[in-house]
């Protein structure tokens, strides 16, 4: 009975890990996206909700990422709502990726991934350099993207691992 | 062609206005909530400003409650680096000791020299200070700011200088209730009038997104190789909002980089202060 309260309690955390994640990143001080490293930082927050609203949608639902967008403008410091919109922007393509697609392969996530960045990162500094005239270091944006289309492929494999075993919580 | 153009628009909508069986709310509705959110919180209305209030003193108590566990680590892991370093940095305060007891000696007949001087051209600087704690140092990409637990409840206003000790940190850019925010000197927007000591030059101190500013707006003199070795910058009182003379940082290396004094990402108690200047009555 033990083990069987155990189980129910693991297979449920697991499929909360994805949220947890998030909000963990967008409330915590610690950030990947400003590392104090020169030239050296990635999107945490953009890598896992393009991962798992694009293979697993259900443990990601729109309404958290939404909630967290606010979170982390509130806690940064920029307009509430941006933030907000641009993650919806990736779920948005991610979901358009999802339609199109028959068999899913990671070179092609990867790819639709660095477009996605690109796309989201001059959202972002075109809403806070023009219209909300805020300065930003547009060099800085550039690497930012780099490094988080570089470091893709490594939370590609473990949340993948972690998609895996939900997958196998949920089969059991 | 058509048939193409059929799928990508089938694809699309369904992107866009498909719910998944545990999603509550549809992609499209969300957006529009989104930029709905961004345009209204740039409008002043007073419902929108409690709102908002609102929102930023609930998101800001949570941060700080969830950043306790990382805080202590953080805690941890300095003290740890405090005891592998105590016999070096011991040696280095002696040497900064012996050379703090002649500067005293000096600093007490220039202060008094200087309020002699400002009592003859009747003039006053009054400040009143309030403490606050550091809730959020979470830096971003876009804005280097702090949250402190002190807000318009504390007489806190948008303007008020912040200070870590003597030396200047940033401003307040946001009051709400319980508590504020005040951007950092090393923040892309951040700008103060300063002076440069030696040579007196007037200038502007600029953030730069990084831990270090850097001077704009002065004369050539600065890239002529004037300063020899190192120079002090301190606020220069220009604009009326600081009183001049606040430690802001050093210029090294005939370099138009400031090196600012106080460690922004080590701040967990600082002062608001604000600055009364004027003539005496």
């Amino acid at each position: 009975m033990a083990s069987l309260n155990k189980s129910t309690f693991f297979k449920s955390f697991l499929s909360y890990l994805p949220i947890i994640f998030l909000f963990f990143s967008v409330f915590n001080e610690f950030d990947f996206n400003y590392l104090k490293l020169d030239y050296f930082s990635f999107n945490f927050i953009f890598i896992l909700i393009f991962f798992w609203t694009l293979r697993n949608p259900d443990h990601l639902g729109y309404f958290p990422i939404f909630l967290a967008g606010i979170i982390n403008d509130v806690v940064i410091g920029i307009p509430i709502g941006l933030s907000s919109f641009c993650y919806l922007l990736i779920c948005a393509i991610t979901s358009y990726i999802r339609q199109i697609t028959l068999s899913p392969k990671f070179i092609h996530d990867w790819l639709s991934f660095i477009v996605t960045v690109l796309l989201i990162n001059s959202i972002q500094v075109i809403f806070l350099d023009l219209i909300f005239l805020y300065q930003v270091d547009y060099i800085s944006h550039l690497i930012n993207s780099g490094f988080t289309f570089l470091f893709y492929p490594l939370f590609f494999i473990l949340f993948n691992i972690l998609n895996s075993k939900i997958l196998l919580k949920k089969n059991d | 062609m058509v048939k193409g153009r059929d799928d990508f628009v089938i694809a699309l909508r369904s992107a866009f206005f498909k719910k998944k069986e545990k999603q509550k709310f549809s992609l499209i509705s969300l957006l529009i909530l989104s930029v709905i959110l961004i345009i209204l919180s740039n409008f002043n209305f007073k419902l929108i400003q409690n709102i908002k209030l609102g929102i930023n003193e609930v998101i800001y108590r949570s941060s700080y409650i969830l950043s306790v566990p990382e805080k202590e680590i953080e805690k941890i892991i300095s003290k740890v680096k405090l005891h592998i370093d105590l016999n070096d940095s011991y040696q280095k305060e002696l040497i900064k000791i012996e050379n703090l007891e002649e500067i005293k000696v000096l600093n007490n007949f220039l202060t008094a020299e200087n309020k002699r001087l400002r009592e003859l051209i009747n003039e006053n600087i009054n400040s009143e200070e309030i403490f606050a704690k550091v809730l959020i140092d979470r830096e971003s990409p876009y804005l280097k700011s702090i949250v402190l637990n002190r807000g318009s409840k504390d007489n806190v206003r948008i303007g008020m200088a912040i200070m870590d000790r003597n030396y200047l940190v940033g401003q307040i850019i946001e009051v709400n209730y319980s508590n504020s925010r005040a951007l950092l000197l090393s923040d892309l927007n951040s700008k103060i009038p300063v002076t440069i000591q030696p040579p007196f030059l007037q200038a502007v101190a600029s953030g730069t997104g990084k831990d270090h500013g850097i001077i704009e707006y002065t004369k050539d003199e600065l890239k002529e190789n004037q300063i020899e070795n190192e120079a002090i910058v301190y606020t220069s009182g220009l604009g009326g909002i600081l009183k001049p003379g606040i430690p802001v940082g050093k210029i090294t290396n005939n370099r138009d980089q400031i090196n600012f004094f106080s460690d922004f990402g080590q701040l967990s108690f600082v002062k608001i202060v604000e600055f009364k200047i004027g003539e005496d009555q």
